[in-house]
């Protein structure tokens, strides 16, 4: 069932300078947040992105803004990724009102239909079925929805991934289950936990359809996305995509990962997908007065976006008793 | 078989989802077995409904109740209102992720950004010899999340009131039904009925002793009253039908007025429902108490397979009018 990626589909200049924009945006939020918190100027308990950013831009820029995400509490990229507005986003990350959840979801529960994102779930592999619902939703509607789904290598062993795959299959459910394989499950390392030898093995088994990609690569990402994009919108079912990454720092931030092997941490660094996307626009001909500018752009929007979320105000404690569930509940 | 005015549970189940889904394009139903090609539901709730509106909405599952819940999950922020079936209740263990950290919490963690207008069907009861992983009660332990509502009819007319109501709520609830009480026949309620949820039932005013009791123990009730009247013992029979969140007022005026207090309910009696309302009882009336309040559930134990067992698991009327008459003093 493993596709063969077409290597000569290339990508068109607009197409990669905006999956370039969208890598940067998640770059710069993870390097902000990482910045405050060594600094003592937020306290949270934060999931890095670092060395995924590429995957879920390229990923991202083949969907639309109204179709779905479904994403884990290691999810800023995807989210950032999909278009989220960064000051909805970091006055939640702050715990404010002005959150993209009034600050009580928190970093781990980010939710903003306007762009799409679900579901953010804290719970590993509890998406899946979830993706499933909304792609449901979709195939009953004719919305022409697409959902996708993002989770980690370590997922894939948890039951919950193994009922979603056999049951979008069986009812060609118009979604996407995007394995970031980043090569660690919290500490543990892919071998030590997982089977099968890579995970595009386990789709035949639910006659799924499956592409295992360099999901550092845009190129190979975004064709590998967009041909999944495209066989949901035809209708013609699901697909599993495995996109090999590396997750360059711990599990959460400030965490040792000396468990990691020191050669596959330097081997990381030399492969990084920011310095190598940056590499490839200028070789396509991309000025760095254009990438400069990209560039500025986001500082701008993240400078507005934590000067927001700082000045912003805690939720009242009436939000205690309201969205519990419909009706407030009686003080 | 029953006469145009008589329904039986069963019928009364299959009559509501069929006016959910005839009113409201949007409902769907999700379980196993569910379609007509299955059968139409192991216990018949679903007959009709597949061919009536199609496998699309109405759709059998693999047995894979994560894959259930969270397709209902799913579905249900998407702008549906699935009613999810799983089959047995004990069955819910299996999926309590996708209904307590998702669907119950999603509305709250989102900021009412997302809501989940779901309903959960299961049916349970100790009384038919299926042993330990098919017969329990356990709605104390999804009263005890925030964010969904819990509720137990007690006859076909209020149970095909009650779902609907939970069907059009746009909160998650949980709708048990007995296994017992499928074939159980009632009065056929009028077109547009509906339970509200969050209210009780006084089905017996009584000025000496307030019952408060929900789902199968009701019947057994009304019918322990009238004997007890016969004694001249009062009792007031209370039906939740709403579990969580419980009416309170209608529990507390009643007491108040009556004074003593005996909650009846199938589940055992440690850390029950009944824990909890009587606590309440007791913070709010403590002063006007004239008796302890009493609990009465089953004992602690799975729910055994062996008739004269399973029997003495169950709570008993016995017990019922024991506790009566000892707090009657």
């Amino acid at each position: 069932m493993a596709q063969q990626l077409d290597q000569t589909n290339d990508v068109d200049g607009a197409t990669l300078i905006e999956i370039f924009r969208r890598s940067m945006r998640v770059y710069k939020t993870d390097e902000r947040f990482r910045q405050m918190l060594m600094s003592g100027k937020l306290r949270l308990v934060y999931y890095p992105v670092r060395g995924q950013e590429v995957l879920s831009a390229s990923m991202m820029t083949a969907l639309n803004i109204d179709d779905y995400l479904v994403t884990t509490y290691r999810g800023v990229h995807d989210q950032v990724a999909k278009g989220i507005p960064l000051k909805d986003l970091w006055a939640e990350f702050t715990g404010k009102v002005t959150g993209t959840c009034k600050g009580k979801g928190g970093p781990m529960h980010i939710t903003d239909p306007d762009t799409g994102v679900m579901v953010t779930t804290g719970i590993v592999g509890a998406g899946l079925p979830i993706a499933n619902g909304l792609a449901l939703a979709s195939q009953e509607s004719g919305d022409g929805r697409v959902t996708v789904v993002c989770f980690g290598d370590g997922a894939t062993n948890i039951g919950a991934f193994h009922e979603a795959l056999n049951l979008a299959s069986l009812w060609k459910l118009p979604v996407i289950f995007l394995c970031q394989n980043n090569r660690y499950g919290e500490h543990t390392a892919y071998a030590a936990s997982t089977s099968a030898k890579q995970i595009v093995d386990r789709a035949p088994g639910y006659g799924m359809e499956a592409i295992k990609v360099d999901g550092n690569n845009p190129i190979e990402m975004y064709n590998a996305a967009k041909a999944a994009v495209d066989r949901a919108r035809a209708g013609e079912g699901p697909t599993l995509i495995e996109a090999m990454t590396y997750r360059m720092l711990g599990h959460t931030f400030g965490a040792d990962f000396s468990y990691v092997p020191k050669e596959l941490q330097e081997e990381a660094k030399a492969n990084d997908p920011i310095p190598a996307f940056r590499t490839l626009l200028l070789a396509r001909g991309v000025s760095e007065d254009e990438i400069a500018a990209i560039e500025a752009a986001i500082d701008a929007e993240l400078d507005a976006a934590v000067e927001h979320a700082l000045s912003s105000e805690y939720p009242g404690l009436e939000e205690l008793r309201i969205d519990v569930l419909k009706e407030e509940i009686r003080a | 078989m029953s006469t145009p005015d008589k329904i039986s549970f069963a019928q009364a189940i299959n009559q509501a989802l069929d006016e959910a889904m005839g009113a409201d394009p949007k409902v769907m139903i999700l379980g196993e077995d569910i379609a007509d090609a299955q059968g139409g539901g192991v216990f018949k709730a679903t007959k009709g409904l597949s061919t009536k509106y199609g496998t699309g909405r109405v759709r059998t599952t693999p047995i894979a109740e994560q894959a259930i819940m969270g397709a209902a999950v799913g579905a249900a922020i998407a702008g549906y209102r699935p009613v999810a079936e799983i089959m047995f209740m004990n069955f819910l263990t299996v999926c309590m992720d996708q209904l307590v950290n998702h669907a119950a919490k999603l509305r709250f963690m989102s900021g009412g950004k997302t809501w989940v207008p779901l309903t959960v069907r299961c049916t349970t009861g100790a009384g038919v010899g299926f042993g330990g992983q098919h017969s329990d009660m356990l709605e104390a332990w999804f009263a005890h999340v925030p964010g969904m509502k819990v509720v137990s009819a007690s006859n076909p007319a209020e149970a095909k009131g009650l779902l609907l109501s939970a069907i059009e709520d746009d909160d998650p609830t949980l709708f048990i039904e007995d296994i017992m009480m499928y074939s159980q026949q009632g009065e056929a309620p009028e077109p547009g009925f509906r339970v509200p949820l969050g209210k009780a039932r006084v089905r017996r005013e009584g000025s000496d002793v307030s019952v408060i009791t929900y789902g199968r123990p009701v019947r057994l009730m009304d019918e322990m009253a009238e004997r007890l009247a016969g004694e001249g013992i009062n009792v007031e029979v209370i039906d939740l039908r709403t579990i969580a969140p419980f009416d309170e007022e209608t529990v507390l005026n009643s007491v108040a007025k009556t004074g003593r207090a005996v909650i009846v309910h199938e589940a055992i009696k440690s850390f029950g429902t009944g824990a909890e309302i009587s606590s309440r009882i007791h913070e709010e009336l403590f002063s006007d108490l004239k008796a302890p309040v009493q609990r009465i559930g089953s004992k602690y134990a799975p729910v055994p397979f062996s008739p004269p067992l399973e029997q003495a698991f169950l709570y008993s009327e016995d017990e019922v009018t024991t506790a009566i008459k000892r707090i009657m003093g």
